[in-house]
């Protein structure tokens, strides 16, 4: 006899506006209190006291315009974030401080959210959409320096890219970049050499999220239509179909696979999160809290496995914050 | 009769001369029919045969010619075979080029697909008759394209020149095609403007059909002409001439090959679907058999069954309803009232019927905002129940709308359609409160223009003339429909006077009388079926003079569609007006139609026109018959 799902631990109320974009910073050692960072369509960031359940500062970067990715770049003390206003922001949060510190105007005006990978100690490489309207931009944090420009090739018409991963899979081994596109392709570049090493149709609409698994080379992509699509990376650094999932209802805003890799959570317009068995995509769970489109999925980076959350923002103005599947 | 080979030089003139008598008396199929095989083995390699079969036919006297040829065109089993028997006969006799070009091509029409093959393929297997060829697709093209022949001629014969200009066209080469490639496409333009100005859809297939092939002939690279249409059997076998199988050589010849060749040339589109159905199963993602241990047994999944379908709830009230469909930003919950419209109206008449004009004017003028199924049948559902709920304003501002200003066609012939399927719903008695699904109404929900509807109802007048000739009950009983009153009777009127008061006073946009006759065909179609849906009301009889008047106006339309509409009006007429009041009020004009319809059986070009113009004589004698019996 299955249990009936289980509740949210708690929900973080007071946001006013739809939030686009979760990120949690509890790795920290005592005293750091943890933290979640929540982006907002109002255009505040809202930094979450995850003891008192209450704000403890509202950023104000963004000119009120969307704030749809968050990132920390290794501690809270570091935030980047991107906005609608066509800029990320990176922020000075350490003793209180509430400045932006650095700016880059990317000239995006669309809804990509930007990739962060940690390349070497204190930089970073961002994957971001630029200007042109099928163009991925690299660059190097803090520096800002333009690492390389990803175009595909004329009249391949993948349209826009919807959403990036960037990763390197090991210190000194040349980062990897998976774009998903407008037009339901997904492709692996090579961010070194600036070049596609692969590309696969997975959907037949836009691509509205990805994550990858760099260990077992295995990613997962779902898009408007009511299919959630696993392929994998073999040696020669091909994309290949691996499973398919029907899904109840169609459209999936986010996935996000947990840092264990053992289940993996997905955002869906019809106002559900379900949780997956990451090595079978076994359906575990579908967690029916919102009235509204959930528009993003976090799983927090604590320490202690028993204290791992879910965190989901909703249209409705919420977020809902889970303990689920902690024990292994 | 069998040929001694021997004494070659001995005079075939003779053999000639009984060959044309035979065919000439009608004796075609009996001679050829062995002469035809036991030539077509001999001259299979002889030369010396052949040059005798030639010389056999040459010198068949002129006025049995015909005869003859067309006999061999008939009986040839292929177009190879043809060329054999007959040599260069076209090019040498005058007769038979005009037969083979003219006549049979252009003056006739009842031949088979087999024999245009035939024909056309001599055509163009030697090099002195291509050019024949050249003029006889010329010739077809410009039939083809004569405004006038596309009007007057019978579908029939239109079928077959398309056949013949698809067949031509698959014989041409590309250097041929090349030099007339600029006259084929002007005749092509032009064609494809009066076979589309025609109101039969049959028509316009034809047209879009043999558009597309010129097109895509004379345009080998780069676009070609696409036109969007049903496929039936007919689009398929035109599409299937355009194919030339080659000339079978090797295989010997029997008198079944040619059918089977053509079946070989309509075929292939089946076998290719299959294949390709079955390509497509395999190239769905094969679900890969995990051999891996289930390690995920640890996390044990949660209770899902609630995890339904997402169901967006629609409003309970016609007044929320008109919320939604006016105003509301949110397409979920538009999307789930107009799936919803229709019960809600039916459950709540009175409801409805405080706002019903304002509801039809909606549903007018609804357009799809989101990509629902089905559409425009659950708009129009919707639009049906308001009009049967409310008969009379609703009525009265359909049929005002329908002569107004600015107005799609399509949206004038909704309004039609939407009174018919109204007023069909209100004169049926409902079973349980639901509205009796007769055959009758099954096919009125239709997107394409009324050929359909006019058929159906020529089958109900059918059925009606029948049920009136025979007297016997039929032995099975069938349980009667519980009877209510007829609930049309007193809105007939409304419905059908406002509809014939204007036909005759253009608007800027709207011209019945003019270029808009397609809406007047369905317009008289409508005319039609309320009239007949109006029998045992009370103001049948002065529709049925307005009717008769109406139809006596438009008597001499060109448009074949609007006078098959013309000769159903009459037969609503003469079925649902009593005869004692149509023969005491109207005598003189239906006399004047009676003999309207006689002309029409004798000389109209259309062959539903004239077979309709006969059942309304027939009904017309019935009438009297019927009277006459009746001690006055």
């Amino acid at each position: 006899m299955a249990l009936p799902p289980p509740d949210p631990q708690f929900v973080l109320r007071g946001t006013s506006a739809a939030i686009h974009t979760l990120h949690f910073s509890c790795g920290g050692q005592e005293p750091d209190v943890p933290v979640l960072f929540s982006g907002s369509e109002n255009g505040f960031i809202h930094v979450w006291n995850l003891k008192t359940h209450r704000v403890n500062t509202a950023l104000d970067g963004h000119g009120r315009k969307s704030v749809y990715c968050v990132e920390t770049m290794g501690g809270n003390n570091r935030l980047l974030s991107q906005g609608r206003d066509q800029r990320i922001c990176l922020w000075d949060l350490a003793e209180g401080r509430t400045s932006v510190t650095d700016s880059v105007f990317t000239e995006h005006v669309g809804f990509c959210r930007c990739s962060l990978a940690k390349v070497a100690q204190g930089r970073w490489l961002m994957a971001t959409a630029a200007k042109g309207l099928d163009e991925v931009q690299v660059l190097e944090l803090p520096s800002k320096t333009s690492v390389c420009t990803l175009k595909p090739e004329v009249g391949a018409k993948l349209g826009m890219p919807m959403c990036l991963k960037l990763w390197q899979l090991s210190c000194g081994s040349q980062p990897l970049l998976l774009a998903g596109y407008e037009d339901g392709s997904v492709v692996l570049w090579n961010v070194t050499m600036g070049k596609a090493l692969s590309q696969l149709v997975c959907h037949q609409e836009p691509v509205m999220s990805l994550d990858f698994d760099s260990e077992k080379a295995k990613g997962i992509s779902g898009s408007s239509e009511k299919v959630l699509r696993i392929w994998s990376l073999n040696e020669q650094q091909n994309l290949q179909v691996y499973r398919t999932h029907q899904l109840v209802n169609a459209g999936i805003s986010d996935i996000t696979i947990r840092p264990d890799k053992k289940i993996l959570a997905t955002a869906g317009w019809d106002h559900r999160i379900r949780i997956f068995g990451w090595k079978k995509l076994k359906p575990l769970a579908v967690l029916d809290y919102h009235t509204a489109t959930v528009h993003c999925v976090s799983f927090s980076d604590h320490r202690s496995p028993r204290e791992r959350l879910l965190a989901a923002g909703s249209k409705d103005h919420r977020i809902s914050v889970w303990a689920i599947y902690t024990q292994t | 009769l069998s040929f001694i080979p021997g004494g070659l030089d001995c005079s075939i003139s003779f053999v000639s001369y009984v060959l044309g008598k035979v065919c000439v008396h009608g004796r075609q199929k009996e001679i050829l029919g062995v002469l035809v095989p036991r030539l077509t083995e001999l001259t299979k390699s002889d030369c010396i045969w052949q040059r005798i079969c030639w010389r056999l036919v040459e010198c068949v006297p002129e006025r049995w010619m015909e005869a003859v040829v067309l006999g061999f065109v008939q009986r040839a089993p292929g177009a190879d075979v043809l060329s054999r028997l007959l040599g260069n006969l076209v090019v040498k006799n005058k007769k038979a080029q005009f037969v083979v070009t003219q006549k049979v091509l252009l003056l006739q029409y009842g031949h088979t697909t087999a024999v245009l093959q035939n024909l056309l393929g001599y055509l163009s297997l030697d090099s002195l008759r291509r050019a024949l060829l050249l003029r006889v697709l010329q010739e077809l093209l410009e039939t083809w394209g004569s405004s006038s022949a596309v009007k007057h001629s019978p579908p029939e014969q239109q079928l077959y020149i398309s056949k013949a200009i698809l067949i031509c066209l698959s014989h041409l080469k590309e250097p041929e095609i090349e030099s007339c490639r600029q006259e084929l496409l002007t005749s092509m333009m032009e064609g494809v403007k009066c076979h589309l100005d025609s109101s039969l859809p049959q028509l316009w297939r034809l047209g879009m059909v043999v558009a597309e092939s010129i097109s895509s002939k004379i345009n080998t690279e780069g676009p070609v002409l696409k036109f969007e249409y049903e496929e039936d059997d007919e689009t398929r076998e035109l599409k299937s001439l355009l194919v030339q199988t080659p000339p079978l050589c090797v295989v010997p010849s029997l008198p079944d090959d040619d059918r089977s060749e053509k079946a070989g040339a309509a075929l292939p589109s089946v076998p290719e679907s299959n294949k390709k159905s079955q390509i497509a199963a395999l190239v769905m993602p094969a679900e890969e058999s995990d051999a891996e241990l289930d390690s995920d047994d640890d996390l044990v999944p949660y209770d899902m069954s609630e995890d339904k379908e997402l169901k967006i709830k629609a409003p309970v009230y016609i007044r929320d309803c008109i919320e939604v469909l006016t105003g509301s930003e949110d397409v979920d919950k538009w999307e789930a009232t107009v799936k919803a419209l229709e019960s809600l109206i039916r459950r709540n008449p009175a409801a409805t019927r405080e706002v019903s004009v304002e509801l039809a004017k909606i549903l007018l003028h609804l357009e799809e905002k989101t990509c629902i199924e089905g559409f425009v049948e659950l708009r129009q559902r919707a639009q049906v129940a308001v009009l049967t709920t409310d008969p009379i304003p609703v009525s009265k501002y359909l049929t005002s709308q329908f002569y107004s200003l600015n107005y799609s066609l399509r949206q004038r012939m909704d309004i039609l359609d939407v009174l018919v399927l109204a007023a069909q719903e209100l004169s049926c008695p409902k079973f349980h409160g639901k509205p009796k699904n007769s055959d009758a109404q099954k096919p009125r929900i239709q997107l394409l223009p009324g050929r359909d509807s006019s058929k159906d109802w020529r089958r109900i007048v059918d059925e009606r003339i029948k049920s009136k000739a025979r007297r016997f009950a039929s032995g099975q009983c069938h349980v009667e429909p519980a009877s209510s009153p007829n609930q049309f009777s007193s809105v007939a009127g409304h419905f059908f006077f406002p509809l014939i008061q204007h036909f005759d006073r253009p608007l800027t946009t709207f011209d019945l009388l003019g270029e808009d006759h397609l809406v007047l065909g369905r317009l008289v179609h409508t005319l039609a079926v309320l009239m007949y849906l109006a029998v045992n009301t009370v103001a049948v009889t002065a529709m049925g003079k307005a009717l008769l008047e109406f139809v006596w106006t438009l008597r001499f339309h060109t448009d074949s569609y609007v006078r098959q509409g013309l000769l159903s009006c009459i037969s609503s007429l003469l079925l649902s007006v009593p005869a004692e009041l149509l023969l005491a009020d109207v005598t003189e004009e239906l006399l004047e139609t009676q003999s309207w319809l006689g002309d029409v059986v004798e000389k109209d070009p259309d062959g539903d026109c004239r077979r309709l113009a006969l059942q309304n004589l027939l009904l017309m004698e019935n009438l009297k018959k019927k009277l006459e019996a009746v001690p006055s």
